[in-house]
């Protein structure tokens, strides 16, 4: 292989993926090295009084450990746990079902649905948490006078239901795409399978099982894994709710709780480690979930 | 993670174009008996009311006016002014809702086409230019999809102002032009859908490598290239934690910082509410109509590479 790259080659080589990595190392390696390195410091004070000179020195994994003792912070890890456990799946069956659905729909009407269940897709995160936020809101919300009217008493912002609320904007922005990516694989399953699959008298039921779902397998897991991902990142949807809903502390996410560390409290190597901490979280689910899935393919 | 999501098995030759799986699925699809359909039908349309409910809500509420849109129900047009309230959004504060739109449009423009080119040469180079530990860097650009960006954001922050970039344009801009998904798929496709025989071809008849790219490659890429690009514009468009964390002048804010900077002070100033849903409506607009006429791309661009497994 090396003897092939001559000097014309080496060039193209570093024009083609010199910006790429260039660009890489500076926004990804960099950031999380320099994470990594300011987690591992603490601010100390020196003079009377600790009011003198402040200088940074090296604190080992306290960060780590303070970010980890701290109730708030962990309560943060388990709440987005749980909405991960919770939302993800309910998410990706719904677009599963929608996708199947659309499937089986007349021609006629399949192009309508699919464009209605994608629209939400292009309403960025913030501007759907607005506009979910007034439907969560008394006396704004058509949907609580509609339920008042037949004698129900909702409350989407109240401590019990706060989470769910912000499960159902995730789901409402989200499902359309993954179903847009279930669609796509279904439609690359070969025709030939079906004809023989009728040929065998095998009900629709039956083709959805044995045919359609293994097949949209591959699609179900990547979207799984970008799900995770986005899911245990949530940020934008509690801070734009929190005016709204005085269930949502301060540290209602780890995100939320880093981003409050940082520009709130000053303590940027607090801050550091819990980023840090989220990102080990979003990788170790992610590919926890990857070995899951490849272990019972085999 | 790499036996899932490389296998670059796709061809470029497999993969049906539109019209033609329109046909395949005509001739595949059996009678299915009327209940059944019913059935199927009234599922998609409970969906559909859930998925279009809010937006039918903000248009309603985008015409009332302020006292209105406490004061009547929320799914009836009530008096509507939609143009006076439009004109509101677009005047408020010396037009800064004109100044928001642009700059949103900048970063994700520049930042999408930038973060196209660069990411589509790379996952060229790294389809077939073979180099020693070419896996491995291809490996570490793969972990880059599974970091979460928001993880990125304060670090970058605590760099950018160590470098006196926070609070410019280049703070939002510069994170912005890099897309590792961009590689993996560029790189995907690249390896189906370029054959080295129209590369070697080209060196033969003495195109350099950049003359190759950018005539005949380029070309050959551009599905993929099209998908990177949406993908990318509304990545950053709706990015909401790096613009938070880098700008604190108004002025610089995207459409999405500034809608929300408008909505957490509306409980002060409640003519801010209308302000704020009028805008959202207009932002959106122009938003969704691109998004579902491009539903074309985001389908090949996604059973293109992604998903081939």
């Amino acid at each position: 292989m090396a003897t092939k790259t001559s000097a014309g080659r080496r060039l193209a080589i570093l024009g083609f993926l010199g910006p790429f990595a260039l660009l890489f190392a500076a926004t990804i390696i960099l950031p999380i090295g320099f994470a990594i390195y300011q987690s591992l410091l603490g601010v100390e004070h020196t003079g009377p009084l600790g009011r003198g000179e402040t200088h940074s020195v090296f604190v080992g994994f306290a960060n780590y450990a303070a970010a980890l003792s701290s109730p708030g912070f962990v309560a943060s890890l388990g709440r987005v746990l749980l909405f991960a456990v919770i939302q993800v799946p309910l998410m990706i069956v719904l677009a599963t079902v929608l996708a199947l659905l659309l499937d089986a729909a007349s021609a006629r009407w399949v192009t309508f649905f699919r464009s209605a269940f994608f629209l939400p897709y292009g309403v960025p995160g913030v501007i759907a948490s607005l506009l979910w936020g007034f439907l969560y809101t008394p006396g704004l919300s058509p949907l609580i006078s509609l339920a008042n009217a037949v004698g129900l008493n909702v409350d989407f912002l109240g401590s019990g239901s706060i989470l769910w609320s912000i499960a159902n904007i995730v789901t409402w922005q989200f499902a359309g795409y993954n179903m847009l990516v279930i669609v796509a694989q279904l439609k690359s399953i070969d025709a030939d399978l079906f004809e023989a699959a009728a040929i065998d008298g095998a009900s629709a039921w039956q083709t959805i099982v044995s045919i359609k779902l293994p097949m949209v397998r591959p699609a179900i897991v990547l979207t799984t894994v970008f799900t995770i991902i986005g899911t245990v990142q949530l940020f934008g949807e509690p801070l734009i709710l929190r005016p709204l809903s005085g269930a949502i502390t301060s540290d209602y996410t780890p995100n939320l709780s880093a981003y409050n560390e940082a520009f709130a409290n000053n303590n940027y190597n607090l801050a550091a480690a819990e980023s840090v901490l989220l990102a080990l979280v979003a990788c170790a689910f992610s590919f926890g979930f990857l070995k899951l899935v490849n272990r019972s393919e085999r | 993670m790499s036996t899932t999501l490389q296998q670059p098995k796709a061809s470029a030759d497999q993969d049906p174009t539109p019209t033609e799986s329109g046909d395949l699925r005509k001739k595949r699809r059996r009678p299915t008996s009327v209940p059944a359909r019913i059935l199927v039908t009234a599922g998609l349309a409970v969906a559909a009311i859930y998925f279009l409910f809010p937006v039918y809500w903000i248009v309603v509420a985008a015409t009332k006016n302020a006292g209105d849109l406490f004061g009547t129900s929320g799914l009836l047009f009530n008096n509507p002014h939609l143009l006076r309230n439009l004109g509101d959004v677009l005047t408020f504060n010396s037009s800064i809702y004109l100044r928001w739109v642009g700059n949103s449009l900048l970063y994700s423009g520049v930042g999408s086409v930038v973060a196209t080119v660069v990411s589509v040469a790379g996952g060229y180079c790294l389809a077939k230019f073979p180099f020693r530990g070419r896996e491995a860097v291809f490996n570490v650009f793969l972990a880059g999809v599974m970091i979460p960006g928001t993880a990125l954001a304060l670090p970058l922050f605590l760099l950018m102002s160590n470098v006196g970039l926070v609070n410019t344009v280049w703070a939002v801009l510069l994170p912005s032009l890099v897309s590792p998904f961009g590689v993996y798929l560029a790189r995907i496709y690249a390896s189906a859908a370029v054959p080295d025989s129209v590369i070697e071809a080209a060196r033969l008849d003495g195109a350099g490598e950049f003359r190759i790219f950018f005539t005949l490659v380029l070309r050959m890429m551009m599905p993929a290239a099209v998908t990177v690009l949406l993908f990318q514009f509304v990545g950053i468009w709706n990015n909401y934690f790096l613009p938070l964390v880098m700008l604190s002048d108004q002025k610089l804010y995207p459409i999405t910082l500034g809608l929300v900077s408008w909505q957490s002070v509306s409980d002060r100033h409640p003519e801010l509410y209308q302000l704020t849903i009028g805008g959202a409506l207009l932002s959106v607009i122009p938003l969704m109509i691109a998004i579902v006429s491009l539903q074309r791309f985001w389908r090949a661009g996604l059973t293109e590479g992604s998903v081939k497994g």
